[in-house]
């Protein structure tokens, strides 16, 4: 799995001599083809350069629309005499780095104690939803879901804690900002169990457990010293995304994260908001900071990949086989991941019960009364920014979904082959924190005059949008039996014909997945839509990061349900859509007669 | 369908400093069928696919490529009349068979009526009349088989390739098909290559055989051999074999 985004290897034709032709015919101009993966490149990571470049100089005091004409380290001197900075970067760093390191070991626990079972299967079903529903409203649900006046204390409530009244706790926004580790471990294991699945695969991963339990190893065991290493390789980037992701995320840090301090993305967002706008240059430092430690993150992950992998090495050719420990952690591991995805669905279930609560008294476990009021009052208010976000979703994951069959088409039809560097390329979104860029994008998007527009507000997403876009379908799309397009240039088809009328029919599925997938994360991005819609664009998850703060947990439960069921929608239309099309076809193809499917 | 060979001048293969194929230089006679064998990985496919325009660029291909007189070395597969049938039939999934069928349909049969009726007939010819309608994944192997082929022909092609076209039918099913797949060659007197691993095939099909290999090029009974030094790859072509049975 790579992308294509750069001709690296392409086919050298035509060296040999004069009877030479260009290796394979398929080499053909395409067009405007040839451009999609320079056009893409420059979609995606221009904005990101220009925003760094944006950021970095206001931090060392260049800045002219707010008077910063000359370069200098006050901004810097500031942001390090800000009394809230040491507090929020320890709880960056704290929170960010834990919350990592529990989403990799829960995933590779599950998949090392978990393969080859029923459980292990089923996963595969429920991950695409989970995956689906926005941080913000997993978040939003959580805090639903463990606040003293949350449904859990609500079911112990009274006969096991004696709370009569809702106690005094800080458990949600906790100044240790666990909760705030819980909702990122919530989203993050899901994501890398479906990376850890993809890169399953890949490896040959049941014959090299086969292999070792006829050689009398225990299949946790097995899975550990086997597969282990040879998939990690291919799940390193999507860690490094999750580990910049926990380092730097804004919506799920304001609903779950502490206040004072709050972590250093969050601070940031405060400091950029600031009446006084001269606080923009300690933000603006404050950005460059949020990279510095990202990047420091980053590198010491890699460094401790080194460590371990060489410690580990006499383990794996140690002999241990996993005794008798091994059912237990088994066990363990799998009560905790069902425990895990059992609370993101009760978070869910919380909002959708809020959302038609009505009277429901502490410690009732359910609502007494039940209504549709909160829906009828709220449904004026929700349209406008339930349909900005339905159409820039739809928007940013058309042009997302497009640019990527452009770049996967461009890539076959010239046979060029995926790299390690593309990929790094395509992870570059992933991997650098939002807050350290939009600004200087922001800015960037002012001087052309398009900030708080449809087409910026689009582009902004499609940032974030296109690389999940092209990581779910680059797989299918390079695995498509490429002799079912041999046989059908050999029949007369043109390379366009072939692309139009047999790949995107045969892979409807993948593409309308991976449409729905980019539809998800345009849905769920916050700070995107808060910088470059300029304030005047208001999503679904936006309203639903700022009610959380303090609205009636009703209102709260309308917007983020519906925050969560778009996604899932899109997903269910994605999957229902080819079943439906193919059930239609002996009928179409009765009435409009087999032949003329071939006129063209 | 105009009765010209299939000219191969000087045709060699190279993966990056791997030399697979030496020149070969091979005349293929209107309806011959010639067997192409050796051991896995020395070419084969490689070769049909540079014959058809579809070789991976990864391959570094030289010589010339004739159907009749046209040289139609530097065209897109799709513009060379070469039609091509591999070990799967690869029936588009999304499409029924009539569309499967209709799909091969040159675009110059224009009306919607012709193009039914063309289907329909050649279902008939081939004894799966009322089939169009169908979803392939409904369809024997053999059916599958004879699906594919029926397509390969509807598009009229002045030459064929035959990747191992016969190896996932049993037995039984494997000779009928081979007969009827070399009938329509001899009807339609069409230059055909056909590779294989299974000498029944090479026999069946009655014309030269061409053998890749290491062997140094000493066979007396081989005709005009590859450019191979000694030791290097090879093809030799040796003439027909004789028949089990006579």
């Amino acid at each position: 799995m790579a992308p294509p985004l750069r001709p690296v290897t392409a086919g050298h034709p035509g060296r040999g001599g004069a009877g030479a032709l260009r290796a394979g015919s398929l080499l053909r101009p395409g067009g405007l083809l040839r451009y999609v993966p320079a056009l893409t490149l420059s979609l995606f990571l221009a904005p990101i350069a220009a925003g760094l470049v944006g950021t970095w100089l206001p931090a060392f005091g260049w800045l002219p629309a707010l008077g910063g004409q000359s370069f200098g380290l006050s901004a810097w001197r500031a942001l390090f005499a800000a009394p809230e900075l040491p507090g929020a970067v320890a709880l960056t760093l704290g929170t960010g780095i834990l919350a990592t390191v529990l989403s990799f070991a829960l995933a590779v626990g599950f998949c090392a104690a978990c393969h080859g079972t029923r459980s292990f299967a089923w996963l595969r079903h429920v991950l695409a939803p989970l995956l689906a529903v926005p941080h913000a409203a997993v978040a939003i649900g959580l805090a639903f879901l463990v606040a003293p006046s949350g449904w859990i204390a609500r079911l112990l409530s009274p006969w096991a804690t004696g709370w009569e009244t809702p106690p005094d706790l800080a458990v949600v926004r906790d100044p240790y900002g666990l909760s705030l580790v819980l909702g990122l471990v919530l989203k993050e294991t899901p994501y890398l169990l479906l990376m850890s699945l993809g890169a399953l695969g890949q490896v040959q991963a049941e014959r090299a457990v086969a292999v070792a339990r006829a050689l009398g190893y225990g299949p946790a065991t097995a899975w550990l010293k086997a597969v282990l290493p040879q998939i990690y390789p291919q799940i390193r980037l999507p860690l490094y995304a999750v580990l910049a992701f926990s380092l730097s995320v804004v919506d799920v840090a304001l609903v779950l994260g502490p206040g004072t301090p709050p972590p250093l993305a969050p601070l940031l967002l405060r400091w950029f908001n600031d009446p006084d706008l001269t606080m923009r240059f300690q933000a603006a430092a404050g950005a460059g900071l949020q990279l510095v430690l990202v990047a420091a993150a980053i590198a010491l992950w890699a460094g401790g990949e080194r460590l371990v992998g060489r410690l580990a090495r006499p383990w794996l050719s140690s002999g241990g086989r996993g005794g008798a420990g091994e059912s237990l952690a088994r066990r363990v591991i799998g009560g905790v991941t069902a425990g895990l995805i059992g609370a993101a669905a009760l978070c869910l279930a919380g909002l959708a019960v809020w959302s038609v609560a009505d009277r429901w008294r502490y410690p009732d476990p359910l609502p007494t009364t039940w209504t549709l009021g909160n829906w009828q009052r709220h449904v004026e208010a929700l349209a406008w920014p339930a349909w900005t976000t339905l159409m820039v979703g739809l928007a940013a994951a058309a042009v997302a979904t497009a640019l990527v069959l452009g770049c996967l088409e461009n890539e076959q039809r010239h046979g060029l082959r995926p790299s390690a560097r593309g990929l790094w390329l395509l992870y570059a979104p992933l991997m650098v924190p939002q807050v350290s860029f939009l600004f200087g994008a922001q800015v960037l998007l002012v001087r052309l005059g398009l900030d708080g527009t449809w087409p910026a507000l689009v582009w902004s997403h499609l940032l974030f949008v296109l690389p999940y876009v092209f990581l779910s379908l680059a797989d299918p799309y390079r695995a498509l039996d490429e002799r079912y397009v041999r046989t059908a240039l050999c029949l007369g088809a043109s390379p366009a014909r072939v692309f139009w009328r047999v790949k995107l029919p045969m892979l409807l599925r993948p593409v309308l997945v991976a449409f729905a997938i980019g539809f998800a994360v345009s849905v769920s991005l916050y700070l995107p839509t808060l910088f470059a819609g300029g304030g005047r664009y208001a999503t679904l998850t936006t309203e639903a990061v700022s009610l959380a703060a303090g609205a009636d947990r009703r209102v709260v439960g309308v917007y983020a349900f519906l925050q969560a069921m778009l996604p899932l929608l899109a997903f269910a239309a994605a999957l229902a859509l080819p079943a439906a099309l193919r059930r239609r076809r002996p009928r179409r193809a009765m009435r409009r007669g087999s032949g003329s499917e071939g006129a063209g | 369908m105009s009765g010209g060979a299939l000219r191969l001048c000087k045709v060699s293969l190279r993966l990056g400093p791997r030399l697979l194929l030496p020149p070969l230089s091979l005349t293929v006679r209107a309806g011959e069928v010639v067997t192409v064998t050796g051991p896995s990985g020395c070419g084969k496919s490689s070769l049909l696919a540079y014959l058809c325009g579809t070789l991976d660029p990864a391959f570094r291909a030289s010589g010339r490529v004739f159907v009749g007189a046209v040289d139609v070395t530097g065209l897109p597969p799709e513009r060379r009349r070469i039609g091509i049938l591999f070990q799967d039939d690869l029936l588009f999934p999304h499409l029924t068979v009539g569309e499967n069928l209709a799909f091969g349909l040159p675009a110059a049969v224009r009306r919607g009526r012709d193009r039914r009726e063309r289907v329909e007939a050649t279902l008939a010819e081939a004894g799966l009349a009322g089939f169009a309608h169908r979803d392939p994944a409904t369809l024997s192997g053999g059916q599958r088989a004879r699906v594919a082929l029926l397509r390969m022909l509807l598009s009229e092609p002045a030459a064929l390739l035959l990747d191992e076209p016969f190896s996932k039918l049993d037995p039984a099913l494997r000779a009928k098909f081979r007969q009827t797949v070399f009938d329509h060659v001899r009807r339609r007197a069409l230059p055909t290559l056909l590779v294989t691993h299974d000498p029944a095939d090479a026999e069946a099909a009655g014309g030269r055989v061409v053998a890749f290999g290491h062997a140094p090029a000493d066979d007396p009974a081989a005709g005009p051999a590859t450019e191979g030094k000694a030791g290097g790859p090879v093809a030799v072509i040796r003439p027909a074999p004789l028949p089990r049975r006579s």
